[in-house]
């Protein structure tokens, strides 16, 4: 495995996709060869007073144009200053990170909720068997039409505006859908919903997990996540989501 | 730049130039091999160790602050036995000094940490005394300097190597915690470490951090271990690692010129984690543009002023 490098890197578009919502391609030619669906990258912000950077997933990658595409929700300060990025512009960045996907199975359901719905698409992309695609939102979609191309996709908004109304497990109820390996990235909540879903149907299941972090390379111990079983590098009940993740099985972890 | 000397010495010991990391910034300097020659540093001091595998505070365990982010692990470790079997060969396979940061939740647990590495080969270790974000142990023994002074002498007692006392500056007076480690036997003191802080997340009205108080690190911190460093410089005679802010090679200028010895990085390397080999080519470079050819002439310089 090569390692993850820290270099400035231009943007090649950066647009809003939907409020608050935006889609940033890098040029990102070192990186492009190692990165794999569900690894990240961590941006760093220009104002010298916000030092640590920004964990965000891969949304896609494009080996052909040597690019990196990255869908981020504006939350804070250090992602509204990714918001004002100009093609053109250059951002200090460091990835690939982290230990992305495991592609198996032969019949896939992907989960995403929210701001957790990108780093599904590269994953949809490059998983060659069957998948249906649960895509949960507040009220505002994006990224459907995106993944429409690789999968069939089902919907489920809070409100009902769109699809089935409540949670992606009422929608995966809702349409009687089965699997034998299940990805889902999403907010907490959603995610432990998911996990009690794959076991009491007895499907295996890959978690990708966020939390705050530092270093982003495993030095500093901040962004540990609680294991089952004893950890073979921390020597306790935990692991660390920047390296043994951001993607667990369900079963290695307690959420 | 061959007739340039970057070495120092403490306590007997002679390092390769002043440059270490900060305990608990650099893990066991496993993950920051892939982006630093590790055979260029000074030393390597490592997270804190302890008697037995800790599991350290719930999540979140980090919050950024303007200029600076505050921490609250808890000193998650492996136990020194993990620490010896694999993180000790892995450090002794690079040409760098090895500096190993001990805590405790005891006064006993502190000998026993000491007493199983003084049999290792280490070259130095780092007495925390200060973490301020554990509940046993850590800074309760470091803000009173008569107990900085007893949990020095007593480790003394079991420790085959130098030992550094590392200093806490959530203190009214640090001459006298100097003085105190000082008195008790203390080959050398460290700081600073960091500074106890809190945050509050207005949305959810909320502590940020699970431990609701956390050490304030990074270059806003730096003006205070300057400080610092120049009034326990002035207390004591043993050497000083000074520590805090330090974001480059003009950083730990200021920390030398202060009265460090030695300068350890530590947020620094989450924000480029090659921070530590540029720390040593800004200290060279500003050497060779101020025809300085030995570092040991900038320790404590503005004292003599
Ligand atoms: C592995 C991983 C992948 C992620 N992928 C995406 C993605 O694809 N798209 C997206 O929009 N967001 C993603 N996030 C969340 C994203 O990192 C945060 O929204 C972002 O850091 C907020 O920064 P800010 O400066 O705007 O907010 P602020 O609240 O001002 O940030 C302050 C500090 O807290 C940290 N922080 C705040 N919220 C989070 C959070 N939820 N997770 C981790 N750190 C946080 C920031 O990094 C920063 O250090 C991901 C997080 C992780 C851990
Ligand atoms: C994430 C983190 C973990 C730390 N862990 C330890 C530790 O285990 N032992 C210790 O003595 N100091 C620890 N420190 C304190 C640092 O070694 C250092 O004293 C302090 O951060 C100031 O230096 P800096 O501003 O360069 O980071 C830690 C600091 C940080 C940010
Ligand atoms: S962020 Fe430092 S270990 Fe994960």
């Amino acid at each position: 495995m090569s390692i993850a490098i820290k270099k400035s890197i231009r943007v090649l578009k950066n647009l809003m996709l939907e409020e608050g919502v935006y889609d940033l391609w890098l040029e990102a030619d070192d990186m492009v060869a190692d990165a794999r669906p569900g690894q990240f990258v961590s941006l760093y912000c220009n104002d010298g007073g916000r030092l640590l950077p920004r964990p965000i997933s891969i949304c896609e990658i494009d080996r052909d144009k040597s690019s990196i595409r990255l869908v981020y929700r504006v939350l804070g300060k250090g992602t509204e200053e990714f918001s004002r990025l100009k093609t053109g512009d250059l951002i200090d960045c460091i990835g690939p990170l982290g230990r992305g996907f495991t592609l198996e199975g032969s019949k896939a359901l992907l989960i995403g909720g929210g701001i957790g719905i990108p780093p599904l698409l590269e994953l949809a992309k490059q998983l060659s068997c069957e998948k249906d695609i649960v895509l949960g939102y507040r009220d505002l979609t994006f990224l459907e039409n995106d993944f429409k191309k690789y999968g069939n996709v089902y919907i489920s908004t809070e409100d009902g505006s769109i699809g089935t109304k409540g949670n992606v497990i009422d929608a995966i109820k809702a349409n009687n859908l089965t699997a034998d390996i299940i990805y889902a990235c999403g907010p907490t909540p959603m995610l432990k919903g998911v996990k009690e879903y794959a076991e009491v149907n007895h499907i295996k299941a890959q978690l990708s997990l966020e939390e705050r972090m530092a270093c982003g390379i495993g030095a500093c111990l901040a962004c540990v996540c609680q294991s089952t079983e004893v950890d073979h590098h921390t020597n306790v009940h935990n692991k660390r989501i920047c390296k043994e993740g951001p993607v667990f099985y369900a079963d290695e972890i307690v959420l | 730049m061959n007739d340039m000397n970057m070495k120092v010495n403490i306590a007997g010991v002679s390092f390769k130039n002043p440059i270490t990391t900060a305990s608990g910034t650099f893990g066991s300097g496993m993950e920051y091999s892939d982006y630093v020659d590790l055979n260029r540093l000074g030393a390597v001091t490592t997270k804190g160790v302890s008697l037995v595998p800790w599991p350290g505070n719930p999540t979140p365990r980090v919050a950024e602050t303007y200029g600076g982010m505050l921490n609250a692990i808890g000193l998650q470790n492996p136990g020194v036995d993990v620490f010896i079997k694999r993180d000790l060969p892995f450090l002794k396979s690079f040409d760098t000094r090895i500096i190993v940061n001990v805590v405790g939740k005891t006064e006993e647990e502190y000998c026993e940490v000491t007493e199983r590495l003084s049999a290792c080969d280490v070259d130095m270790l780092e007495i925390n005394i200060s973490c301020p974000n554990v509940k046993e142990g850590g800074i309760a023994f470091g803000q009173d300097p008569r107990r900085v002074e007893a949990i020095t002498s007593q480790v003394k007692k079991y420790a085959k190597k130098p030992i550094i006392i590392k200093l806490s500056p959530n203190v009214t007076d640090i001459a006298e915690t100097a003085k105190a480690a000082e008195a008790g036997g203390a080959d050398a003191i460290s700081l600073i470490n960091t500074l106890t802080g809190m945050k509050i997340d207005i949305e959810r009205r909320t502590f940020l951090l699970a431990n609701k108080v956390g050490g304030l690190s990074g270059p806003a911190i730096k003006p205070i271990a300057v400080r610092m460093i120049y009034q326990a410089a002035n207390a004591v005679t043993i050497p000083i690692i000074g520590m805090g802010g330090v974001m480059d090679g003009e950083d730990a200028l200021e920390l030398i010129m202060a009265g460090a010895t030695m300068v350890a990085v530590g947020t620094a390397n989450f924000i480029n984690p090659r921070a530590t080999e540029e720390v040593i080519d800004g200290i060279e470079a500003y050497m060779l543009r101020n025809n300085i050819s030995d570092i040991n002439d900038l320790i404590g310089c503005v004292s003599g002023g």
